[in-house]
């Protein structure tokens, strides 16, 4: 890698990045639209955590992790702090692992 | 969850050295690039022999996925030139999630945005210097279970807009058609695929506006 690879990634996300508000800027934006730009990125952050929970380089990613990011889950609809919610993901998991459970 | 981000980039200070890159490689990535995704898939792809093309390639698709994020919270930073410069270049994962999580008050999705994407910025280059310097000793961040702490906390934020039925519903069906497809697809297009799930609700959505 030199520094050429170092400067296209960047500029490469840096473009992704400025794609979406460039075309946010050029629709005219309903609330209605508002609320359907807010829900497909909500969606694509929980599939994101769904797929990165349960799926590791396109295997089963074992048990410790979902079930760390499953206690977060719950935790969080039982309306626990965000530093509750992390914190208990991330010792479930730790935990399991340290009992020889993948 | 800045000390997570920190230990995260330690340990991709530390396999980018490991591997044999020299030190300004893994520290002007994190610079310059700012986002962990993009950068340990290129690096993995690289350290596979994978070469530095194919590198960039999974390094720009798993970056996608913030297309939909800038539509959605793009707004919040989208005044001046440099803000708008800045803005674009501090959107990841956690400001758009923290953004989202702040609702309709514009002022505090602001202060959410701008808050979580510094203190994200200096945990994330601070740990991969860390890492270049301290290379072997740094330990596996998966034995802390940091792999589960980031899901979860996105998952956090996200949970309140589920109340939102077309919400819930759309989440439903674009998680299943990710996981469904995440053993087929490389890495990044699992999660935009989700983005159908949408438009699950769409027609929905079209009707009852029609019986208003």
């Amino acid at each position: 890698m030199s520094i050429w690879t170092v400067l296209i990634l960047a500029v490469g996300t840096f473009a992704i990045r400025y794609a979406g508000p460039m075309l946010r800027d050029r629709i005219v934006i309903a609330k209605r639209t508002e609320e359907f730009l807010n829900r497909a990125a909500t969606v694509v952050l929980v599939a994101l955590v769904v797929t990165s929970a349960i799926v590791v380089d396109g295997e089963w990613a074992g048990w410790a992790l979902p079930a760390g990011v499953l206690v977060g889950g719950i935790l969080a609809w039982r309306k626990a702090s965000l530093a509750v919610v992390v914190i208990a993901a991330a010792a479930t998991t730790a935990l399991l692992r340290l009992a020889g459970i993948a | 969850m800045s000390i997570g981000i920190c230990i995260v980039g330690v340990s991709f200070g530390a396999i980018a050295t490991a591997a044999g890159f020299p030190w300004w490689i893994p520290v002007a990535m994190s610079a310059l690039t700012f986002a962990a995704t993009s950068q340990f898939a290129m690096l993995a792809v690289v350290m596979a022999g994978g070469g530095v093309l194919a590198g960039l390639a999974a390094g720009v698709l798993v970056h996608l996925r913030h297309i939909p994020y800038g539509l959605a919270v793009g707004d919040l930073y989208w005044g001046r030139w440099w803000t708008r410069m800045l803005g674009t270049f501090m959107l990841i994962d956690q400001s758009t999630a923290f953004a989202l999580a702040a609702g309709h008050d514009r002022r505090r999705a602001k202060t959410a945005y701008w808050a979580t994407a510094v203190i994200m910025f200096i945990a994330w280059n601070v740990g991969t210097v860390i890492g270049v310097f301290a290379g072997g000793f740094v330990p596996d961040p998966d034995v802390f279970g940091l792999d589960a702490a980031f899901p979860a906390l996105l998952l956090a934020l996200v949970f309140p807009a589920l109340k939102d039925r077309d919400t819930l519903m759309a989440v439903l069906v674009g998680s299943a058609v990710a996981l469904a497809t995440a053993p087929f697809l490389p890495t990044g297009v699992p999660v935009l695929l989700a983005i159908l799930g949408v438009f699950a609700t769409w027609p929905r959505g079209k009707r009852r506006e029609a019986a208003e």
